[in-house]
């Protein structure tokens, strides 16, 4: 058992979570996931590590509660333990002193973006960090982000903070103020990555984007997480998790995480009844005693 | 070497155990067990076991045991059967081979053991498995003996890490246990047992079993770690040099699964056969949504290739609900690598067998979900390198079928893992681990065997291999404290 020694959400639905793991604190590079189960019957999912320290023995992730696995997740407390974790899986970024390395984020992918962008910044990179997000309240890590790069620029859907509109927009703002990236690391749902990926690959801006696949292993031996890039088949959690994207193929990728949609929402829906059935019996039990 | 022959409780004469009928092993009738996963094969009765065990005619050469890659002294096992000494029998299996629960299920008898069996030659061979299985099942039911009266030995104050928790890993550990070293087994997953709790199904080989056959190695004091990755969450020279461990043994298994590089092979709903049965056995897909990872449920399922992992995704299908769940192969029945009573259990189940069949592209709806596979018809050729007739597309036999779910199951290609993070470890071209016939690698300490080794065999082949190894790390080890002394 892994225990959870801190959990706090720090966005609606949005939970960080430090957790006991000195051997994969030690190990873990900036690109690298973890593999956990929250019980028993749960299913293995990935998640990029966020933050780590090897003297204090601790991991740092990021949660946001989509689906049923990430939702009972995210009802854990400090104190609470994982019933599995393995890690660090997956290739270490490729970092190098490129001259200006851009990292677009979105969502959690700030808190994934974190570890990539401090380890530009300590190559010597000039890092500018854009971040987006569909309003204020979903905006992550800005501080933390703040510290590690030289200039931090939001955009969200709603223009309730920064500029209103999308990264991509933003990059062209940057692109209009005669800044031209040499790197462009993007970090975020499928969507926003593609968008990104089309946008400099127009402009001849090399870009890495980070895989979010479905897997069940995560060491090579399923096959569930492949993608095509540059026409060939690709396994995420050994060959990746980041990748060319001028060379993947997101409208497969897109298909493949929408799999098991239909079992997801069937499984979130279980789920949610019996947190309400569970909630339910505790206020009746909480009327009796009173 | 001249055997001492055991001592015979046989009491049936000679010429009267030539009419004795092999036993029929009682099974789930096939109609209820396609709908349900529990164990097909329902196991010998003692009566029947007896009768089995005096089947055998206490041959001067027995030929047997040059069949059994572990070497069981199976004229003696058999004999304390027929004495009605069950646990006995169990325990003179157990001196060569630490799982015979698992291996008397999943063992392929009919090509080792049991086909040198002298009675097979005009009769019926003695049925080694069935008694393998039935002896170590008694065992288990009745308390075993095991650690109880296995004397422990003198520490060795040695270490000896085991990478990969399967039948290889299991075989050193237990080979390596009885010698006094301290043995730790590390496995990637959150499950012990390899391929054996991730590939082969609940209803050929029940997790329960496999759960006992490791806490009898537990009680021996092996050490288990899960959810511990060698090479990602510390590497072997870490191993060696920060934890102190004296070898490493590598039992990782088979890796990437193999696809055919055909258009439409990553639409969702085709799957290798790897995923299929780990979210089946594994993650219990099959009780979602009461476990959480979900499977799909097929109503025209295909399943490609034809060996024993082929049998055990496409009986999954049809246990999983399928309506048609069809074997797709590009040989002959002949040609078919999978065990004979495999291949029968499948037929009875009511699965189809499409052979000379070969798909080249699966097509998807709107959706990116498989529909349809293309397949060609195929016909035999000329021998190939394998020694077995050539498939070779018919001209214009192209072909359409409707189809919700695929499975590949043409087999794995190697972990890319520990090529990644031990350079100091050879490896050949297809990425398996070059070890010699005792399974040392290129790395001092380091020894290797299973299927990262020999690329893809059998459960008793891996754990042969893994016995040789452990001789050689003893070995190894003895002129290790030697040479430092």
């Amino acid at each position: 058992m892994y225990k959870i020694i801190k959990a706090e959400f720090i966005a609606p639905n949005v939970k960080s979570f430090i957790i006991e793991a000195p051997h994969i604190a030690k190990k873990r590079q900036a690109g690298q996931f973890i593999i956990l189960r929250v019980h028993e019957k749960g299913e293995r999912i990935p998640i990029t590590i966020a933050d780590s320290n090897a003297e204090e023995g601790w991991i740092n992730i990021i949660v946001q509660g989509l689906g049923k696995t990430s939702a009972h997740l995210n009802t854990l407390e400090t104190g609470d333990h994982l019933q599995d974790l393995v890690g660090p899986l997956g290739l270490p970024t490729h970092i190098e002193n490129w001259g200006t390395l851009v990292c677009m984020s979105g969502g959690v992918g700030t808190a994934e973006a974190l570890p990539i962008a401090a380890a530009g910044k300590a190559a010597g990179n000039r890092v500018i960090s854009i971040i987006g997000a569909r309003n204020k309240d979903l905006i992550i890590a800005e501080d933390r982000m703040a510290e590690v790069v030289d200039e931090v620029r939001i955009s969200t859907d709603d223009g309730s903070t920064g500029r209103h509109g999308l990264v991509t927009d933003v990059l062209q703002d940057l692109m209009d103020e005669g800044i031209k990236p040499d790197m462009i690391v993007a970090i975020g749902p499928l969507p926003m990555m593609a968008a990104v990926s089309n946008q400099t690959k127009e402009i001849g801006i090399p870009t890495m984007v980070s895989l979010n696949a479905i897997m069940v292993d995560g060491t090579g031996m399923c096959g569930a997480c492949r993608a095509t890039v540059g026409g060939k088949t690709v396994f995420v959690c050994v060959d990746g998790p980041e990748f060319d994207g001028h060379q993947v193929d997101f409208k497969e990728l897109g298909s493949r995480q929408k799999m098991y949609k239909k079992q997801e929402e069937e499984s979130h829906k279980c789920f949610l009844e019996r947190q309400m059935k569970k909630m339910k019996a505790e206020e009746k039990k909480a009327e009796a005693t009173s | 070497m001249i055997r001492e022959r055991p001592q015979s409780f046989n009491e049936v004469p000679m010429k009267e155990r030539l009419t004795i009928p092999r036993q029929e092993m009682p099974e789930q009738d096939a109609v209820e067990r396609s709908g349900n996963f529990l164990e097909v094969n329902l196991g010998l009765t003692p009566e029947q076991a007896v009768i089995e065990a005096q089947r055998c005619i206490e041959c001067k050469k027995p030929t047997c045991m040059d069949g059994c890659p572990v070497s069981i002294k199976i004229p003696d096992f058999i004999q304390l059967i027929c004495n009605q000494d069950f646990i006995g029998a169990a325990d003179k299996i157990k001196e060569d081979n630490s799982l015979p629960a698992i291996c008397g299920r999943v063992c392929p008898q009919e090509t080792q053991c049991e086909e040198v069996c002298v009675m097979g030659k005009r009769f019926e061979p003695v049925a080694i498995g069935r008694l393998e299985r039935f002896v170590a099942d008694y065992a288990m039911n009745h308390g075993g003996s095991d650690a109880k009266t296995i004397e422990k030995p003198e520490p060795t104050g040695q270490k000896v890490a085991i990478v990969g928790s399967g039948p290889a890993g299991l075989a050193v550990a237990s080979d390596l246990i009885k010698e006094g070293h301290e043995v730790t087994v590390f496995e990637a997953l959150h499950e012990f047992g390899g391929v054996l709790v991730y590939g082969i199904p609940e209803f050929r080989l029940p997790k329960v079993i496999l759960k006992e056959e490791v806490a009898s190695l537990e009680a021996m004091g092996v050490k288990f770690v899960k959810n511990f990755i060698v090479g990602r969450t510390m590497t072997i020279q870490e191993l060696m040099a920060e934890e102190g461990f004296d070898a490493v043994f590598l039992g990782l298994g088979a890796g990437l699964p193999r696809f055919m590089n055909i258009p439409g092979e990553n639409l969702n709903g085709v799957y290798s056969a790897n995923e299929f049965l780990t979210r089946s056995n594994l993650m219990r897909g099959y009780d979602f949504p009461e476990w959480d990872t979900p499977l799909y449920r097929a109503k025209h399922a295909i399943v490609v290739g034809g060996g024993n992992t082929a049998m055990d995704a496409v009986r999954t299908a049809k246990r999983l609900g399928a309506e048609e769940a069809s074997i797709v192969y590009r040989r002959s029945e002949e040609e078919m690598p999978a065990r004979n009573e495999e291949i029968h259990h499948a037929k009875e189940e009511g699965v189809e067998f499409m052979n000379l069949v070969n798909p080249i592209e699966f097509i998807s709806d709107d959706q990116g979900s498989v529909v349809a596979a293309k397949c060609l018809r195929m016909e035999l050729g000329e021998p190939d390198d394998s020694g077995r007739r050539r498939p070779v597309p018919m001209e214009g036999s192209e072909f359409i079928m409707d189809v919700d779910m695929v499975v590949i199951a043409v087999g794995n290609g190697s972990n890319p893992l520990i090529a990644q993070t031990t350079p100091e470890i050879d490896t050949n071209k297809w990425g398996n681990i070059v070890a010699d016939d005792d399974g040392r690698t290129s790395m001092e300490g380091v020894f290797a065997g299973g299927d990262i080794v020999s690329g893809g065999a059998t459960v008793i082949l891996a754990m042969g291999q893994g016995r040789k190894s452990a001789i050689a790390i003893n070995e190894y080890l003895r002129t290790k404290v030697g040479s430092t002394s």
